[in-house]
């Protein structure tokens, strides 16, 4: 099943898949209290992260955002040492370290996930510049919510990406809200209207269609690495689940009895699955049970990180900072 | 020997660091032009591929310079004035400083932040004259303020070389300040390092940045009734405390004087951090800025906000006037 190409009807249904029943036993998880602090399931918009890495190389670039593990997965992080992160192990991505919206594999080109909306922008853009400047070029995806289209820093990040035409593409996942926020009384102008000012091409995807946005990406990533600098792509999507799992604890009411009736009518996983034999489909949720099984099994048997090593990390020189007691 | 100004060490480090290593290269505003002076002559001799011309996006390329440094460049940010620290401090510590933790080390992020003018430029009012070194020290950013032309070119050496994100707060009192240097002997000076100015036995002076100049000259004016001792920490993020704890455990008392507002300026943590390591002979006294100041803009105003001469000269007889 492995053998797949990402790109592949195979391999995205395998990457939607492994993301969905990713977050379902991370939810799980947090629910049994092995997960603290609890995550921002990414549960509907699974194929705006499959989309996008499925075109995207090996060696690309990708930064993701608080409700990120779908971008971290979908990039080639080993699910294992992602649920190991979210349970605080030493064997996590991060040791530990990072959790649930700081996650980071730099080996299979996740500068991490970045909990601040919108900040992610310009550094994924500085990071593809400098790569066009080493003389290794890459392009860099860039996500983020509908929230951030009403960050400043983001904003900039588009003119600096458009002025100096850097091999970027900016993922808008528009799931309908920042929070509890609706977008359209977020939003003034459109969300495409803003990269469109900057010079820069955009189009609005269905975001629940794995192949659709892939298709899209692909557009963006070749024009990236022909040269043309950034492209802009807006998913529309559907957040299926809370925004965060203390909703599942404190009922937050945002949504209308209608909307969350039918917010699962067009699911990712279905809609990608229904393109395959269901055979094959079956031998991918196999696949993928066991995967996660594993995952599980090895995040909670794996030791927890001394405490003694708290401040391990914190500068790369290997500066000890001073303590916070003692002389 | 040559003499050579704080600027001009500014420069040469710069241009130094740029030639030893490929992946150095400059951004901020009007740097081609050299608006500020310290990056004067960089493009003509680097090209403008390594002397990049921003737009007014502080919090834009101060982040993209995070990301430049993520995939192995080290860039060096000239902020033209300290204030845009206050704009970009969530890139430089939510993002620069944290990522080597938060990504477990996987990463660093070599960002030099250089602001060749801060503190008062006199008469630039409220929103140019801040010091804010003080905050980067509190959240762990390394900080350095060098006083003297040969520590400006080595401590900014250091800070280009770091795999940290360091902020290099150069005064504009101590810029045009100049001194007969041996350029062949200029050389990194460590993070983290302090110098002693001026030997001294009755009591320790404490001295940020520009104050070093106005220390010494107390401690002349002073020397027939007290024996001053001038430490510069260099670097006020990590500071230098075993130094500072051999030159105060030797004179027993303590001045501080700092350019920041006098509240968690870092004049408190110096003598809070004295007091847990030594037995002092008498209580110790620090000259800042008043709490919570704003500059205002007349010069007469401006200089009453600010650290003098005369305060650290009373706040010095005061402390040696106390007898064990």
């Amino acid at each position: 099943m492995t053998a797949s190409a990402v790109d592949s009807a195979v391999g995205l249904y395998r990457t939607v898949r492994l993301v969905r029943r990713f977050e379902e036993r991370a939810i799980e998880l947090v629910r049994s209290g092995d997960i603290v602090g609890g995550i921002h399931p990414y549960v509907g918009q699974e194929a705006v992260a499959a989309g996008v890495c499925a075109a995207l190389g090996a060696g690309d670039l990708v930064t993701g955002t608080h409700r990120g593990h779908g971008h971290v997965l979908a990039k080639g992080a080993d699910p294992a040492r992602m649920m190991a992160e979210l349970t605080g192990r030493e064997s996590g991505l991060n040791k530990g370290r990072g959790g649930s919206m700081h996650a980071a594999d730099f080996g299979v080109g996740v500068l991490g996930a970045n909990a601040i909306v919108g900040a992610a922008g310009a550094i994924a853009t500085g990071a593809a510049w400098a790569r066009r400047r080493l003389g290794t070029p890459v392009v860099a995806a860039t996500f983020f919510g509908d929230g951030a289209v009403n960050e400043g820093m983001l904003l900039e990040a588009f003119n600096l990406a458009a002025l100096w035409r850097v091999p970027v593409l900016f993922v808008c996942e528009n799931n309908g809200y920042a929070t509890t926020m609706r977008v359209d009384d977020a939003v003034a102008g459109s969300i495409t209207g803003r990269a469109e000012a900057f010079g820069i091409p955009a189009s609005t995807v269905d975001g629940q269609d794995p192949e659709a946005v892939l298709a899209a990406a692909r557009e963006a990533v070749d024009r990236a690495r022909a040269g043309a600098g950034p492209s802009f792509l807006e998913c529309r999507t559907r957040r299926f689940d809370a925004h965060h799992t203390f909703e599942h604890v404190v009922r937050l009411r945002y949504r209308t009895d209608e909307e969350l009736a039918g917010i699962r009518a067009r699911d990712p996983v279905d809609i990608q699955g229904a393109r395959l034999d269901a055979a094959v489909r079956a031998e991918v949720d196999e696949e993928v049970e066991r995967v996660l099984a594993n995952a599980v099994e090895f995040a909670l048997a794996s030791p927890l990180p001394d405490p003694l090593t708290a401040l391990d990390h914190l500068y790369a020189s290997g500066l000890r900072p001073r303590p916070g007691s003692g002389v | 020997m040559p003499w050579l100004s704080y600027q001009k060490a500014l420069n040469r480090a710069l241009a130094d660091a740029m030639a030893a290593d490929e992946t150095v290269f400059v951004l901020g505003e009007d740097v081609r032009a050299a608006a500020s002076t310290v990056t004067a002559g960089l493009v003509g001799r680097f090209g403008p591929e390594r002397v990049l011309d921003t737009p007014l996006s502080e919090q834009g390329f101060t982040s993209f310079a995070t990301g430049a440094a993520l995939v192995g460049m080290r860039p060096v940010i000239e902020f033209q004035i300290p204030a845009l620290l206050f704009l970009s401090f969530e890139q430089i510590t939510n993002h620069a400083h944290k990522f080597s933790l938060m990504t477990g080390g996987q990463c660093r992020v070599p960002v030099t932040y250089v602001v060749p003018g801060s503190g008062s430029r006199t008469g630039w009012a409220g929103q140019h004259s801040d010091h804010p070194y003080s905050l980067f020290a509190h959240v762990g950013v390394k900080t350095v303020v060098p006083a003297t032309p040969a520590d400006a070119y080595g401590l900014l050496r250091s800070a280009v070389q770091d795999p940290d994100p360091v902020v290099v707060f150069a005064p504009s009192a101590a810029l045009a300040r100049r001194e007969d240097t041996d350029l062949a002997a200029l050389a990194p000076v460590p993070l983290g390092s302090g110098r002693v100015h001026r030997r001294g036995t009755d009591v320790t002076v404490v001295a940020v940045g520009h104050h070093v100049q106005d220390a010494v000259a107390v401690a002349d004016d002073l020397a027939e009734t007290v024996s001053v001792e001038v430490f510069d920490p260099r670097t006020l993020y990590p500071f230098d405390w075993d130094g500072l704890t051999e030159s105060v455990g030797r004179t027993g008392r303590l001045v501080v004087i700092d350019d920041s507002n006098r509240t968690c300026g870092i004049a408190g943590e110096v003598i809070a951090t004295m007091a847990e390591r030594v037995r002092l002979a008498a209580p110790p006294a620090r000259v800042t800025r008043p709490d919570g100041a704003v500059l205002p803009f007349s010069p007469e105003l401006d200089r009453a906000t600010q650290p003098s001469r005369a305060q650290l000269a009373a706040a010095v007889s005061l402390v040696v006037k106390e007898r064990p």
